[in-house]
């Protein structure tokens, strides 16, 4: 697959720029929230990138978590299992905490209700709120997110990959299955 | 010819022998596992992976330990589990194998977990259910113990990393035991470069070497430094078939004592697949030493059938 930007779509921000808006967007959110109760909980594997540098970057106590949906998922029946190399890891007790949830790109909405089922299962949080990097539209459920760094309509051949350099920046990359 | 436990795509679909899987989905198999190995620190152990799916334990032989484990890894998964006390119902009535699993069958079966006495049993079930069935052997006669092998690697993987540095004796009835054939089939193909047979040679079974292990009737001789000793159960019906004098005798010559377990490495663990016969092959304070991993392999057990179960359900029909 080659990656290619139409000339008619408006040029994406970079990687950087969009984290920086996700990180004051964070920050305004938990804001109100006693920091000691809120936990940011990264999906993998994009999601964990993001939220385990919002958690230094914003000077936060405690771990992050890091969610693995694979066990999750709703779609095992027709694809069966791809569990990711990092497993699950949640160090602190989710009773009563406010759960910041962190992905990179908003599509269907599944992966967020299988992590919310998830993270259920691990306890009953106070609330949890929800954080991309992306929203690129294209909802299957009621699922919205609390901020998201930029809003996007993308069609269902487009493919949008966060990679992370060797020297912790992120890059995005639209890719066109079309082409 | 095309391994019967693989579907068309290559995809694990049954598991009834570790002999002539790949290291690739053997590896495949204890990376699983090691996603399912932390649910057991939480408050809810299950996840909803086999919701739906009816998993039927067909023990046609006792065995309360791995029927229970592969209970609670179903469960675990989410999945409806059915247990048949086959030995007290229809096989006594006259019904044959197939028309019992023909009738399982009908009542919507998903996964088989199959213990038979007769060698074998396994495979017939899986090369006669449909497609979508999927048959997980639990222990079949003197052939095959899978599971009880792929938790070995776990256990083995698990504390000490690497599989291609080390040195792993099996110790006791080689000869009846399907967990040592499933062991050393396994040991090979994950790069294991020396596996030692342990044993009288009333209980050493031929061809061993061809198979790459090296042999020793001299427990002293066979234990010097290696990383692992896997310990036999020593089934008290041998005693009556005058392949061994006693049990005493046994122990004296073929018995993990502290004096012998000095011999290997420093570091050695020690597993056994259970129940242990203290006293008869291995020696209470080892059993309860610090070099004993025999209750971490019952809880990676548990993990290591949530995995099995996982992928062969996951394979394509």
């Amino acid at each position: 697959m080659t990656s290619k930007q139409p000339s008619d779509r408006p040029k994406l921000p970079t990687g950087e720029q969009l984290y920086e808006t996700l990180r004051a967007g964070v920050k305004a959110l938990i804001a109100p929230l006693e920091h000691e109760t809120v936990h940011l909980v990264g999906i993998h594997s994009g999601g964990a990138w993001l939220a385990q540098r919002l958690h230094e970057d914003l000077g936060l106590m405690g771990s992050c978590g890091l969610l693995d949906i694979s066990l999750y998922r709703d779609d095992f029946d027709r694809i069966g299992l791809h569990t990711q190399v990092m497993p699950t890891q949640i160090d602190f007790p989710v009773a009563g905490q406010h759960l910041i949830v962190v992905d990179d790109v908003l599509y269907t909405g599944r992966t967020i209700r299988a992590a919310m089922n998830e993270l259920f299962d691990h306890g009953r949080p106070a609330s949890i709120k929800l954080v991309v990097l992306i929203d690129r539209g294209g909802r299957q459920l009621p699922i919205d997110a609390d901020f998201a760094a930029l809003k996007i309509d993308l069609t269902r051949q487009d493919n949008l990959v966060l990679q992370k350099t060797d020297a912790g920046a992120f890059t995005l990359r639209l890719e066109n299955g079309d082409a | 010819m095309l391994n019967p436990q693989l579907n068309r795509h290559g995809e694990l679909t049954h598991l009834i022998t570790t002999e002539g899987l790949s290291r690739k989905i053997l590896t495949h198999i204890l990376d699983t596992a090691n996603t399912f190995v932390p649910l057991a620190e939480r408050d809810v152990k299950k996840v909803p992976l086999l919701r739906g799916k009816s998993v039927f334990n067909l023990f046609f032989e006792n065995s309360t330990r791995t029927r229970t484990t592969f209970e609670i890894a179903a469960t675990r998964l989410s999945a409806d589990v059915f247990n048949l006390n086959i030995n007290a119902s229809s096989a006594s009535k006259g019904e044959t194998l197939l028309d019992t699993i023909a009738n399982l069958a009908a009542m919507q079966a998903d996964i088989f977990v199959v213990r038979h006495e007769a060698s074998g049993a396994p495979f017939l079930i899986a090369r006669h259910v449909a497609p979508h069935i999927h048959v997980v052997n639990a222990g079949d006669g003197r052939h095959a113990h899978p599971t009880q092998a792929l938790l070995d690697m776990y256990t083995i993987r698990h504390f000490k990393k690497d599989f291609t540095n080390l040195r792993v004796a099996v110790v006791g009835d080689i000869l009846h035991s399907r967990v040592a054939r499933s062991n050393i089939h396994a040991l090979t193909t994950l790069g294991v470069p020396e596996v030692r047979a342990i044993a009288p040679l009333t209980l050493l079974p031929s061809g061993l070497e061809q198979m790459g292990v090296r042999v020793f009737t001299d427990m002293r001789e066979g234990l010097k430094d290696v990383d692992v000793i896997i310990m036999l159960r020593l089934q008290n019906e041998r005693m009556r078939g005058a392949l061994l004098p006693s049990a005493h005798e046994y122990f004296k010559h073929y018995g993990l004592t502290q004096e012998k377990l000095a011999l290997a490495k420093p570091d050695v663990i020690v597993m056994h697949p259970g129940p242990m016969n203290r006293g008869v092959e291995i020696d209470s304070a080892v059993a309860d030493g610090p070099h004993a991993v025999i209750l971490d392999q019952v809880n990676f057990g548990i993990a290591v059938r949530m995995a099995v179960m996982t992928i062969v359900a996951g394979a394509s029909a």
